[in-house]
């Protein structure tokens, strides 16, 4: 069943004279249940596209131009504000990237998970006391600290608040966006295993944003590779890690330092992402890319190589054409 | 080659409300001449604070650091003038350790005016484009400020700086932490580069352990202040003898598939540093912690050649 279909959505910031074309024309569907990692460098569009989901598009300078955002085939960009506020937190929650930042200051860490659950909830105090103490448990929190402060907590501890509150309502869709960047290596490893485990037993399907093509190979089942605002490749895990055809996806994998494999230099993408207020003409990825001829001018077609695999490269065609 | 640096039990502690934080508690090591040290752990094992020490951002509370044989534990104004042309610093956020006012030339070239390098101002200038090609910054860039370019070009600036006055020595903190990955392992190889080419000396600050292993010969990895297991690198990814380098080893997530490897999940978090008691400092969280560990404090010894751990049970855990 598909819980979120987004459908060439295009996004964009207007910066002085300037467009920033921050996301061209995506296309994404995601299963209930089933986790997706949303893969990209530093401005591929991934947090702009989780913004554009959650109705929280900067607005200006953002706008989102065209496209569809289809929650239970109800289409989220026609919802009026009001509409939103109902859908926020309750079916679709976010956790944002950094946990220092995401809390408020002034109130208990307690009382955050309860405003969550009093707005979607017709609930008494009480209960809702009762069952923001119980998230802070699941989430490996003791429920005493219910009444301390963000700043009495760690980088670890307070994204873990964070995930109390984003699944407090119980959503059917997740969108974590870099949701360990900010935290050591074994505080990671402690709050990826706790996410995997909640995500088994909520049956809570995932968005997962981040840069880190290792915490995607742990907890999702399918990937996005995103570049300058487009889609690039997309797959099952098995697809992408065992087969990437897009050459990006090639550089991308290659640039990671291995600790498995013994090697001088690492592999390089030579230059670095285009400017999304100038990209070049067709694919957004010639400039960098050794396979680049004559006809990557031009808009690059998406190639299905199976039921799941999808590219968007000339190279891909040219293959597939050939065989 | 010989002994570029040699630190002897350096600490370094800050005074706060509750008690002396021991940022720096007893470390000892050495590096050779053109080789790089990598100095990895979590956030607050001390390992920028180390750093800092070394090249005298902040003052040591006690130990000694020398240099090339000469002692420079406590330096005087005109000898620190002299090191640290010869000891540089590559700083973590390429965002806020370059001044925004000036321009792509003007920061590289200012540790050669402060040092009167140049005699002309033809020689200055010729200088400085040397030093922006060497680490690939075009030319068009010159005038341009920090604002205009990406983090990884920014990096470049601050790499071209610390090299400005042909340092032997640089501490390299968390250089690439703030890049993304292609960018990161373009930074990387212009460091590796440039140490071949000049014959420079490392010490590498970083969480990264794959990073760390791709640059350094040697390892030292800290935990709490103190250095829990030393060796070369090679040694220590072949076989981490310490409990914590086996948990921050395997809790690395890596980009493949069959994921299902033996993780060591670690219960709790770093504990204070402030006024730590004479114990393990790694004992709280460690899976195999007994009574002793809580009582005693393990020295750093040599388990195997050149490999030296800090703990009591090396030898049980490992069946050494």
């Amino acid at each position: 069943m598909e819980l979120l279909e987004i459908k060439n959505l295009v996004v964009q910031y207007s910066v002085g004279r300037d467009v920033v074309q921050a996301v061209n024309g995506i296309s994404l569907t995601v299963k209930e249940g089933a986790t997706i990692g949303l893969v990209g460098e530093t401005g591929a569009g991934k947090t702009t596209t989780a913004l554009s989901v959650m109705g929280l598009v900067p607005n200006p300078p953002g706008k989102v131009k065209s496209g569809e955002i289809l929650l239970d085939g109800e289409d989220l960009l026609k919802k009026s504000n009001k509409e939103m506020r109902k859908i926020r937190g309750k079916d679709i929650a976010m956790i944002f990237q950094d946990p220092m930042t995401s809390l408020n200051p002034v109130m208990t860490v307690g009382e955050q998970i309860m405003e969550v659950i009093q707005l979607h909830e017709k609930i008494s105090r009480q209960d809702a006391q009762k069952k923001a103490c119980e998230m802070l448990e699941l989430v490996g929190i003791p429920g005493q600290r219910y009444g301390e402060y963000p700043h009495q907590f760690s980088g670890g501890m307070k994204q873990r608040v964070i995930i109390a509150i984003a699944l407090a309502c119980n959503p059917r869709l997740l969108i974590a966006d870099e949701p360990t960047t900010a935290l050591d290596v074994t505080i990671q490893a402690q709050v990826l295993d706790m996410m995997r485990r909640l995500k088994e037993t909520y049956k809570t399907a995932m968005i997962l944003i981040t840069h880190d093509l290792g915490v995607v190979a742990e907890v999702c089942d399918q990937v996005a590779i995103m570049y300058a605002g487009e889609i690039v490749e997309k797959g099952t895990l098995e697809d992408i890690y065992e087969s990437p055809r897009h050459p990006y996806t090639i550089g991308l994998f290659q640039s990671i330092p291995d600790l498995d494999v013994e090697s001088e230099r690492l592999n390089i993408i030579p230059g670095m992402m285009p400017d999304p207020a100038a990209l070049p003409e067709g694919c957004n990825f010639c400039e960098r890319c050794q396979h680049a001829t004559e006809q990557c001018k031009k808009q690059p077609p998406v190639v299905r190589l199976s039921d799941t695999h999808e590219v968007q490269c000339f190279l891909a065609q040219d293959e597939k054409g050939g065989e | 080659m010989g002994k570029l640096l040699e630190v002897k039990h350096l600490k370094k502690y800050f005074p706060t409300k509750s008690g002396m934080l021991h940022a720096v508690d007893d470390v000892s090591f050495s590096i050779e001449e053109g080789k790089t040290l990598g100095v990895v752990g979590e956030s607050g094992c001390g390992k920028s604070t180390l750093g800092r020490v070394i090249l005298h951002l902040l003052p040591l509370t006690e130990g000694t650091i020398l240099y090339n044989g000469k002692d420079i534990s406590n330096p005087s104004k005109t000898e620190l003038h002299e090191l640290r042309r010869n000891m540089q610093m590559v700083f973590q956020d390429p965002y806020s350790s370059i001044n925004p006012r000036q321009s792509v030339a003007e920061i590289i070239g200012e540790p050669l005016k402060v040092y009167r390098v140049c005699k002309t101002k033809a020689e200055y200038h010729e200088r400085v484009r040397e030093l922006m090609d060497i680490v690939g910054l075009p030319e068009r860039y010159e005038h341009s400020y920090p604002h205009e370019l990406d983090g990884g070009r920014r990096q470049r600036i601050g790499i071209g700086r610390a090299l400005a006055l042909n340092p032997r020595f640089i501490v390299c903190d968390e250089p690439v932490s703030a890049l993304d990955v292609s960018i990161q392992a373009q930074i990387l190889n212009l460091m590796m580069d440039l140490q071949e080419e000049r014959n420079l000396t490392y010490i590498f600050v970083t969480h990264d352990l794959s990073v760390v292993k791709h640059i350094s010969d040697d390892i030292m990895v800290m935990y709490l202040g103190v250095v829990v297991e030393k060796s070369a690198a090679r040694a220590l990814f072949e076989k981490q003898l310490h409990p914590y380098t086996k948990a921050l080893l395997s809790a690395i997530p890596r980009a493949k598939l069959g994921g299902a490897r033996n993780r060591i999940l670690l219960k709790g978090e770093l504990t204070s540093p402030i006024e730590p008691p004479k114990a393990c400092r790694f004992a709280v969280r460690c899976p195999y912690a007994t009574d002793r560990c809580a009582q005693e404090e393990p020295t750093l010894e040599e388990v195997l050649p050149e490999h030296y751990v800090a703990c009591h049970y090396v030898k049980e855990i490992n069946r050494l």
